[in-house]
């Protein structure tokens, strides 16, 4: 650390001014830049995603008149769609907060290959320019799962789309391996397995999946281009191929992507929860072990997505069953986080509201899972609005709602600044409120038998219908309420200590923003990530006291 | 039970014995959910509330229970295998058709049903069932996948293109049950509808006979379930008794509604999948090569006939013909219906 000896550092220096200038942001290897990067890309996408939801609901207010035509509304529905998988929710947590944080929380300078992490966001930025292409050409509407054979048959640019989702899909790949040789080669002295934040565990299991299932996306979006392209007659059943068969492939990746989007959501909760509990994290293997058991149980439950597709009775005994499964480790993780808060030493900032949103609608999402997995019921309950309801439960109460504790979270880490905190209770209500009413018609437009991506529906199922509108307003207004705080933070925010929530991980030992290269000097790690004693939470890199180790 | 009649007007009416069986396990269901969900939120709440940092109160230091995790392993795990096999149990009950069930053959169509008996007779939208009697459906799709799916009989099957599927149900219920097309199909899929008409013994065997039924009388099965009951079957037999003369132009607007004209064609003006009917008649119609022809009564035949002979510029060919669907009678008649959308 010779180059950063305390009189070498000039004061106030951090990562957002280390280097001036917009070039030195564009060709930066710095991890947190990149991370910035990411996360101020994704929330644009968030947003233009987030635009289509709203028009989609405004269509779905009257039954019999719609302000845009069918055609207009099922390309909406597919950018809605694939825009959140493809580019918001896969990328968000790993690739933003990943980013930002995986290298500080191990102790590290940076991670494994910082060339190659600055290619990954190039690569996704490609991928997301020949994605959004499409919308000003012919668009597409497929659907975001782009199943055969209308994928093959649409007049829509879904080739664009395709190529898009191929490119970006190699981002992944590359920020998870980037992930794995961090996590193995650069964790800093005496970081062993067992002390590592939870959030460490989940994004390495979450890498994991990433660089095991994304190829075989890529090799299925391929095989539809040329399916489109040359007729190579693989799932067109007109030149003898078999559309279920890009079923399979399609949720043989894109099932297990459901936990890519997930498990980071879940590790931002277990860093959360202890921290403003002020108490260790209960059942700490159990909850690391249970990611990896949700990674595993991953890879062979794509069948579920099935049931009514035409695949053998046989095979829907066997997915149900494993499916069962999943079950399991999400609820040791749900019960080892509320058994966190018992006889703790609640505080209610922003991070913990949005852990509790996150637990009330994930516990509803985890529910109604179980139905679906239960084959009789399934039946009924499969492309019907029950579905949206279910997997938005999950996807948004779950992922959405881990994203927004983990910002607010790490604000004050990110810029050093701190945030009003009276308006994240105001806008956390309303996104939280206004998700429920908007979702939980759906269930019951589900059960009743409204099937999804209807431009119309029966009068029967106007009233429903215009609440779940009525609800998506207030989550824009959340949002956009959220927005304004945290840009009003950004500004003229009061300036954040290195510590403000006394959390005992690494990265609140370094300065807010951190330093380029993010430590001083490098930490020597004595204690595990949640050493919150009754007097107080002992620091990672806290000398070891023969008292408490 | 009081919560039963709570939520009783969420679920469609259980018209077969098996959607009795699936209202059972689903009751099942929502009492195990609920337990969960008060016991995962109405703790955190409690402890949120009890444990609320305040001056005086500390945090415990406790990292974990092998007591407590076997306990919220082991009751998930024995819970989840019940509702396995359980779910398991009533889906054979939905698969297994008896070996005497009646067979009548669906293709799928953007973005109509077509329904083929074994007497030759073949209807559009409106799909001809015995109660109390299983019926076989025997499905494929002529184009892309479609999903036929009735809630009241809880049965949903994918319709693939270059293979058969099937779903078998014994309607207990006489009158009209809603079918969707759920496995989305392109512009019009939202307009992909069908009714099942459940007839009781005689006049199934009458309209197999070949007795006209009057399809606007015949009661929704699902419109008020506390008159689903004995009285309404003498509803549906009367109705299916009525038989009214009415003008060639109302026989035509019968045409067009149940041959799923309407799924695409406005009789407004209002522009959907296909060109609107109203102002068709006798006006100028520009075709994609550019040329332009009259709309006259040959022209219209041979657009429903071949339908992709002659494309009206702006929209896709992907009408599919009516040839063999739609006799001399009923032809006659939907033309005079459009002659008449002025």
């Amino acid at each position: 650390m010779s180059n950063h000896s305390a009189t070498g550092v000039v004061h106030g220096d951090n990562y957002l001014n280390h280097t001036p200038g917009i070039w030195s942001w564009l060709t930066t290897l710095d991890h947190k830049r990149i991370g910035v990067m990411y996360l101020f890309t994704v929330l644009s996408f968030f947003f233009v995603g987030g635009v289509f939801a709203l028009l989609i609901r405004m269509s779905l207010f009257y039954s019999g008149h719609h302000f845009i035509d069918a055609n207009t509304y099922n390309k909406f529905f597919t950018y809605h769609g694939a825009i959140m998988v493809f580019l918001v929710i896969i990328p968000a947590i790993p690739a933003a907060l990943g980013n930002f944080l995986v290298p500080i929380m191990v102790g590290a300078k940076d991670v494994a290959f910082p060339r190659l992490n600055l290619f990954s966001y190039y690569i996704y930025c490609a991928g997301a320019i020949f994605a959004t292409a499409a919308l000003f050409m012919r668009g597409a509407d497929t659907g975001w799962t782009f199943y055969t054979p209308y994928s093959i048959q649409t007049s829509t640019t879904v080739i664009l789309v395709l190529t898009g989702a191929f490119i970006a899909g190699f981002s992944s790949i590359l920020t998870g391996l980037n992930f794995i040789v961090t996590v193995h080669k650069l964790r800093a002295p005496g970081m062993s397995w067992s002390r590592l934040p939870l959030f460490i565990w989940a994004i390495y299991a979450t890498s994991i999946i990433q660089v095991l299932a994304t190829p075989v996306l890529a090799i299925t979006l391929m095989l539809l281009i040329l399916e489109r392209v040359v007729g190579i007659g693989i799932f067109d059943p007109a030149l003898g191929g078999d559309p279920i068969l890009f079923q399979h492939f399609f949720w043989f990746y894109s099932h297990p992507a459901v936990y890519i989007m997930i498990l980071p959501a879940m590790g931002i909760i277990s860093e959360v929860i202890p921290v403003f509990s002020r108490k260790p994290i209960f059942g700490y293997k159990a909850i690391a072990y249970s990611s990896f058991g949700i990674a595993l149980i991953a890879f062979i439950v794509w069948g579920h997505h099935m049931f009514v597709s035409g695949q053998s009775e046989l095979a829907n005994f066997v997915f149900s069953l494993i499916t069962m499964f999943v079950a399991i480790p999400t609820g040791v993780k749900t019960f080892s986080w509320v058994w966190t808060m018992a006889r703790g030493s609640i505080h209610f900032n922003a991070p913990m509201l949005y852990a509790f949103g996150f637990i009330e609608l994930f516990t509803i999402g985890g529910l109604t899972g179980v139905f679906l997995a239960t084959l009789a019921i399934d039946v009924h309950l499969t492309q019907t609005y029950f579905v949206v309801a279910h997997f938005h439960y999950v996807m948004v109460g779950g992922t959405l709602m881990g994203l927004l504790a983990g910002l607010h979270f790490w604000f004050p880490k990110m810029w050093g600044k701190m945030y009003d905190e009276k308006a994240s209770v105001i806008a956390s209500t309303l996104i939280i409120l206004g998700f429920n009413v908007t979702f939980f018609p759906q269930f019951i437009l589900g059960l009743q038998g409204m099937p999804r991506r209807y431009w119309d529906y029966l009068p029967e199922f106007q009233t429903l219908n215009q609440v779940s509108t009525v609800g998506s307003w207030l989550i824009g207004a959340g949002f956009l309420y959220t927005a304004w705080y945290l840009g009003k933070a950004l500004m003229s925010g009061e300036k954040a200590p290195s510590n403000p929530w006394q959390s005992t991980t690494l990265e609140w030992q370094t300065s807010s923003p951190p330093p380029f290269e993010n430590f001083l000097e490098t930490p020597i790690v004595s204690h595990w990530a949640y050493e919150y004693l009754p007097e107080g939470g002992v620091p990672q890199n806290a000398p070891a006291n023969p008292a408490t180790a | 039970m009081f919560f039963h009649e709570a939520y009783a007007g969420v679920l469609p009416i259980a018209a077969t014995d098996a959607a009795v069986s699936w209202n059972a396990l689903y009751d099942f269901l929502i009492w195990i959910s609920i337990f969960f969900f008060v016991l995962v939120v109405g703790a955190m709440i409690y402890f949120a509330v009890k444990y609320r940092n305040r001056p005086g109160h500390k945090a415990v230091y406790e990292t974990g229970s092998h007591l407590l995790e076997a306990i919220w392993i082991g009751v998930p795990t024995v819970l989840l295998l019940i509702i396995f096999g359980w779910g398991y149990h009533v889906y054979r009950e939905m698969k297994q058709a008896p070996s005497d069930a009646y067979e009548i053959k669906v293709v799928g169509k953007q973005w109509l049903w077509t329904f083929l008996y074994d007497n030759g007779t073949t209807t559009v939208g409106e799909l001809y069932v015995p109660v109390n009697k299983p019926v076989k459906l025997l499905m494929t799709s002529q184009d892309v996948l479609h999903g036929f799916f009735i809630p009241n009989f809880r049965v949903k099957q994918d319709v693939v293109p270059g293979m058969y599927s099937s779903v078998w149900f014994e309607a207990t219920v006489p009158g009209k049950h809603q079918v969707f097309c759920t496995e989305y199909c392109g512009t019009s899929h939202s307009g992909m509808l069908a009714q099942v008409i459940a007839l009781e013994d005689k006049d199934w065997n009458d309209w197999l006979r070949g007795k006209k039924i009057a399809i606007d009388k015949i009661p929704n099965a699902n419109r008020d379930p506390n008159e689903v009951s004995a009285a309404d079957t003498t509803t549906v037999s009367q109705a299916a008794a009525t038989s009214a003369p009415v003008s060639l132009v109302d026989q035509g607007k019968v045409i067009y509604n149940k041959m799923a004209c309407a799924t695409c064609h406005s009789t407004d003006g209002a522009t959907k999948a296909g060109p609107t009917f109203k102002g068709l008649f006798g006006s100028k119609v520009t075709l994609t090569d550019g040329t332009v022809v009259t709309a006259d009564e040959n022209y219209i035949r041979e657009s429903i006939e071949l339908p992709n002979a002659k494309i009206v510029k702006g929209y896709a060919p992907q009408m599919p013909t009516f040839k063999g669907l739609i006799n001399e009678n009923d032809m006659t008649a939907v033309i005079s219906f459009i002659k008449a959308q002025k």
